[in-house]
C-alpha cells in the first residue's frame, strides 16, 4: 500500500514515471546486497534515488518545455519515447533477470499484529508512504508553493498573468514526482525487486490510481492510493490470483459511479 | 431535385489539385505493383517479414483512424489485437482452417471487446481517454494472462494449423502465398478505412477531434461517433490479429502487451497523425527497427526506437506525412 | 405570435452563489430579443441554461412547445437552436468550406455516412458555399481555418450558427472585440435574416442593441430587472441605475426622488 502512495503524485502525465520507478529499483540493487543491506546502504541508496529523481525530473519538464503548445498528448509521447529509452538502457546494464534485494537488517523480521504475521518491512513502507503521503498534503493545501502549483493545474495562463513564472513551477513537480518515482523503486525493490517489465507494471498501477483518485487532483491522488492499496493487498491476501482483477475493478466501478473519479474535476474543463 | 445553376466556383476542383492526385495515384500504383510482386523475387525470409509489416500497418492504419482522425489516442490498441489474434487462434483449433472465415471471427471478436468497452470509454477526453484505454489494455492482457482453461495462461496456444484459403482447400505453407494472403486481406481492409476516413462521417471525426463542443452546439451526437469509430477500428484491429496468427502459428500474452500498444501510437505518429497510408510507413519502420535493426545492434532496439521517436516528436509535429515537397503552383485560395 | 423559446422560473446556484435566480423569460417567434445586463448580472449563465451547456438547478427550459430541460446540448441543437460562442469556435485544421459543411451535413442528415466521400454530398456542398458567399467568406473557402484573421472568424462563426438553418440564433456577444465597421456590418447581417429565424442576443454593445432588438431584458444580479421595448428600458430609473451605479447615477441626476 505504500508504493501505491508514492505512484500516486502526478499532475501531468508522465509516461516516464514506470521507468523512474524502475530505475530506483535498479539503484537499490546496485547499493543494497546481501551483505550490505544496513541502514547506512538503504539510505545511500535513498540519497543516490532522491538525487537521480531531482535531476530526472527537471530534464523532463526541460524537454517538454518546448511542447507546452502542442497540447498534452505530444507531451504524454515524448515521455513515452524517454520510457522506452531509460526502459532499454536499464535492460542493457542489468540484464534481463530479475534482481532481488533484500530489506534492511533491522526490519527483515516480521511482526505479529491481530494474529497474524506481518512482515516488518512492509509495515515500515506503510509508514514511510503516510508519512510520504502527509507530508506532500501539507505541501500541496497549506503552503504558498502548494496553492501555486494547484493553481497553475487549474489554469496556468492565469497563474502567469499573476506574474508568477510557472516555468519553474513545473519543473520542481516533475522533479518532486520523479524523486518520489525514484524513491519508491527503492522501498519497493525489497517486495516486487527489479526486471525489465516491472516500468510497465509501476506505470500501469500508477494510472489506476490516478484514474480512480481523479486526475489533476493531488487529494485525489493521495485517496486513490490509498484506496487501490488497500484493494490490492486485500486481494494479495485474499484471493491471490485475482488480486490484479480487484484492482481494475475497483477501478472500472468507480468510473461507472463517478466518471471523474473520486476528487476529480466533475464535467468537461469549461 | 434538379439544379438549375452551376455549383459555385469555390467547389471546382483546380488544375494544380488534380495534377497532384495523378502524381500520387502513380506512386500508390507502382508502390501497389512492387508490393505484389515481391515474392517472385525475394526469399522466404523476406516475405515473412514483410508479412510482419503487413499486419503491423493494418493495426497502425486502424490506430490512426481513432488517434489521428477522430482524436481519440488510445494505448490500448493491442486488446482488439490480441482479441483478434486468441479468436482466430481457438477457430484454427477447433472450428475450421478457413483463414478468412478466422478472419471474420476475429473482427468481430475485436468489434465486439471494443463495443462492450468502448461505451464508457469514449466517454472520456483527452489524457484520460489514453488512461483509460491503457487501463483495459492491461485488463485483457492480465486475462489472457490467467484464463488458462481458454488461453493457455503464460504459455499461450500453440501449435495452430496453417490456414487454408477455401474450406477443403490446401494448407498454405508457403511464405509466399501467405504473403500474398495477408496483402489482399491488408489492402482490403485499409481501403475500408479509408473511405471511412474521407467519407463525410470522417469529415464528422475531424470535427469532433478540432472542437467536440462546437459539434455538439451544431447538433451532432458526437458520443454516438466516437463509439462507431471505435469498434470499426476494433474490427480491423481485430482482423490484423488473426492475420498474425495466419503467419506465427503461435499466440500468447506478449502479444497483448502495452509493448504491441506503445509501437502502434508510435507508429502512427512517426507516419503522421490522420494520414493512414503514413501509418503504415510507420509501421514498416517499427517493425522494421524491431526485428530486423535490433539484433544487429545487440537487442537495443527499443532504445533507437525511443530515440527516433523523441526526435520525431521534436522535428516533425506531423509525422513524415507532414513533409511536403515545396509547391510551384499557387494555392488554391489565390487563385481568384 | 406565439413563444418559441420560454423559460420557466430558471435557477441556477453554484454554491451558495444564485447566478440566475428563477428568470421567466418569453422569446416570442420571429422576435430580435436582447438580454442586456451590467457585469455579473447572469447573462453568460442564462445563455449557457438555455444551450444546454450548463444544467439548471431549477426551473424548465421549454422550446418549439417541448421541454427540454433535461436534454443535453446537441438534442437541443438538433431542436432548432443554434448558437456562436463568445471566443470564436471553429475547426482550425479544416478549410472554411469543410467547417461549414460540418454543419451543413449534419442538418442534412449526412453526418454519419460512410462511403461515400465527404465532397461527393453535391447538396451538402453547395448549401455551404452559399452560406460562406452569405458572409462573404467565399474567397477563403480553401483556407484552413486556423489561418483566418479575427474578423475572418467571426464571420465564420456566424456562417456556422446559420447553416443549420436553426429556428433561434443564439448570439453571445457576438461584437466584442469588433471594429466599429464590423460590428455595423454584422448588425446588417442579422437585419437581412428572415422572420423565420427568430434571435437571442446576449450583448454588451447597446447600439447594436438598440438597432437591432424588438424586444429587450435587462438581467441585474441574476434577476430580471426590467423588460419591455427598447426605448422603454432605456429611459428606465432601475436600469440607468443598475448600470452606473447608485452614487454615479445620484451623481449624475440628483438625489432619487
Amino acid at each position: 500500500m505504500g508504493l501505491s502512495l508514492v505512484f500516486g503524485i502526478m499532475d501531468v502525465l508522465n509516461l516516464a514515471h514506470g521507468a523512474l520507478y524502475l530505475v530506483g529499483a535498479y539503484i537499490a540493487v546496485q547499493f543494497i546486497s546481501d551483505g550490505a543491506a544496513g541502514l547506512g546502504a538503504y539510505l545511500i541508496a535513498g540519497l543516490v534515488a532522491a538525487l537521480v529523481g531531482a535531476t530526472s525530473g527537471a530534464g523532463l519538464a526541460a524537454m517538454t518545455r518546448p511542447l507546452v503548445t502542442r497540447g498534452h498528448l505530444d507531451q504524454a509521447l515524448l515521455t513515452l519515447g524517454v520510457a522506452l529509452v531509460i526502459g532499454d538502457l536499464l535492460s542493457a546494464r542489468y540484464g534481463n533477470d530479475v534482481r532481488s534485494v533484500p530489506p534492511p537488517d533491522f526490519l527483515a523480521d516480521s511482526v505479529a499484529l491481530a494474529g497474524h504475521q506481518y512482515p516488518s518491512y512492509r509495515l515500515a513502507v506503510i509508514a514511510v508512504g503516510l508519512l510520504l503521503a502527509a507530508a506532500i498534503h501539507l505541501l500541496v493545501e497549506h503552503t504558498r508553493t502548494g496553492a501555486l502549483v494547484r493553481a497553475t493545474v487549474a489554469d496556468a495562463p492565469m497563474v502567469r498573468a499573476m506574474g508568477v513564472d510557472t516555468g519553474w513551477l513545473v519543473v520542481g513537480v516533475f522533479a518532486v514526482g520523479a524523486v518520489l518515482a525514484c524513491l519508491g523503486g527503492v522501498l519497493g525493490a525489497p517486495v516486487l525487486g527489479a526486471y525489465p517489465g516491472l516500468d510497465e507494471r509501476a506505470l500501469i498501477l500508477g494510472l489506476v490510481i490516478v484514474v480512480v483518485g481523479g486526475l489533476g487532483s493531488v487529494r485525489g491522488a493521495l485517496l486513490g492510493a490509498l484506496v487501490i492499496g488497500q484493494v490490492e493487498v486485500l486481494g494479495v491476501s485474499v484471493l491471490p490470483q485475482y488480486a490484479s482483477f480487484l484492482v481494475f475493478g475497483t477501478m472500472a466501478l468507480v468510473l461507472l459511479l463517478r466518471p471523474a473519479g473520486m476528487l476529480g474535476r466533475a464535467g468537461p474543463p469549461r | 431535385m434538379s439544379r438549375t445553376t452551376a455549383p459555385p466556383p469555390i467547389l471546382a476542383p483546380t488544375a494544380p489539385a488534380r495534377r497532384a492526385l495523378t502524381t500520387r495515384g502513380l506512386v500508390a500504383g507502382g508502390a501497389l505493383l512492387v508490393l505484389a510482386l515481391l515474392p517472385l523475387f525475394a526469399s522466404a525470409n523476406v516475405a515473412d517479414m514483410l508479412t510482419r509489416v503487413l499486419v503491423f500497418a493494418l493495426l497502425a492504419i486502424s490506430l490512426d483512424l481513432l488517434t489521428g482522425v477522430a482524436g481519440l489516442p488510445s494505448l490500448g490498441h493491442a486488446a482488439p489485437f490480441g482479441v483478434g489474434a486468441y479468436t482466430a487462434a481457438l477457430v484454427a483449433k477447433h472450428l475450421t482452417t478457413v483463414g478468412p472465415l478466422q478472419l471474420l471471427a476475429a473482427a468481430a471478436a475485436g468489434a465486439a471487446l471494443s463495443a462492450s468497452v468502448g461505451w464508457l470509454v469514449v466517454r472520456a477526453r483527452g489524457t484520460y481517454f489514453l488512461m483509460l484505454t491503457l487501463a483495459v489494455g492491461e485488463i485483457v492482457h492480465v486475462l489472457a494472462d490467467r484464463w488458462e482453461g481458454i488461453t493457455g495462461g503464460s504459455n499461450g496456444l500453440a501449435g495452430i494449423p496453417a490456414i487454408t484459403l477455401l474450406p477443403g482447400g490446401e494448407s498454405v505453407r508457403l511464405a509466399g502465398v501467405l504473403y500474398w494472403y495477408v496483402l489482399g486481406a491488408v489492402l482490403l481492409g485499409a481501403a475500408v478505412l479509408v473511405v471511412v476516413s474521407r467519407s463525410a462521417f470522417g469529415r464528422t471525426l475531424r470535427g469532433i477531434r478540432d472542437n467536440e463542443e462546437r459539434m455538439r452546439s451544431l447538433g451532432y451526437a458526437t458520443i454516438r461517433a466516437k463509439y462507431a469509430v471505435f469498434c470499426i477500428v476494433g474490427a480491423a484491429a481485430g482482423a490484423a490479429g488473426s492475420l498474425w496468427v495466419a503467419q506465427a502459428r503461435f499466440v500468447s500474452p506478449a502479444d497483448l502487451s502495452f509493448e504491441i500498444s506503445a509501437m502502434a501510437l508510435l507508429a502512427v505518429v512517426l507516419g503522421g497523425r490522420g494520414s493512414l497510408w503514413g501509418a503504415a510507413f510507420g509501421a514498416a519502420l517499427v517493425v522494421l527497427i524491431r526485428d530486423e535493426l535490433s539484433p544487429q545492434l545487440g537487442g537495443r532496439g527499443p532504445l533507437v526506437l525511443g530515440l527516433v521517436f523523441i526526435v520525431a516528436v521534436y522535428l516533425l509535429p506531423r509525422g513524415f506525412a507532414g513533409l511536403r515537397l515545396p509547391r510551384r503552383t499557387r494555392h488554391r485560395g489565390d487563385a481568384r | 405570435m406565439t413563444a418559441l423559446l420560454q423559460t420557466e422560473e430558471l435557477t441556477r446556484r453554484f454554491g451558495k452563489l444564485v447566478a440566475v435566480d428563477r428568470v421567466t423569460l418569453t422569446v416570442q417567434a420571429g422576435a430580435r430579443h436582447a438580454v442586456i445586463g451590467p457585469n455579473g448580472a447572469g447573462k453568460s449563465t442564462l445563455f449557457g441554461l438555455i444551450t444546454g451547456a450548463i444544467r439548471p438547478s431549477a426551473g424548465r427550459v421549454l422550446f418549439d412547445g417541448h421541454d427540454l430541460t433535461r436534454r443535453p446540448d446537441h438534442v437541443r441543437a438538433r431542436a432548432g437552436m443554434s448558437q456562436t460562442f463568445q471566443h470564436s469556435s471553429v475547426f482550425t485544421t479544416l478549410s472554411v468550406l469543410d467547417n461549414v459543411a460540418l454543419a451543413t451535413q449534419r442538418a442534412a442528415g449526412r453526418g454519419m455516412r460512410m462511403v461515400r466521400p465527404a465532397g461527393r454530398h453535391a447538396t451538402v456542398q453547395e448549401q455551404a458555399a452559399r452560406h460562406l458567399e452569405l458572409v462573404g467568406l467565399a474567397d477563403r473557402a480553401a483556407a484552413p481555418a486556423g489561418t483566418l484573421s479575427h474578423g475572418e472568424r467571426r464571420q465564420l462563426e456566424v456562417a456556422l450558427a446559420l447553416a443549420t438553418s436553426p429556428k433561434l440564433l443564439l448570439l453571445d456577444e457576438p461584437t466584442a472585440g469588433m471594429s466599429a465597421a464590423d460590428s455595423a456590418r454584422f448588425a446588417e447581417l442579422i437585419e437581412a435574416l428572415g422572420p423565420e429565424v427568430t434571435v437571442l442576443i446576449v450583448e454588451h454593445d447597446l447600439d447594436v442593441v438598440f438597432r437591432l432588438a424588438t424586444r429587450v431584458t435587462v438581467l441585474h444580479l441574476g434577476k430580471i430587472l426590467a423588460e419591455g421595448a427598447p426605448a422603454e428600458v432605456r429611459s428606465d430609473q432601475a436600469v440607468q441605475r443598475a448600470y452606473l451605479g447608485d452614487a454615479v447615477f445620484d451623481e449624475l441626476f440628483g438625489a432619487a426622488p
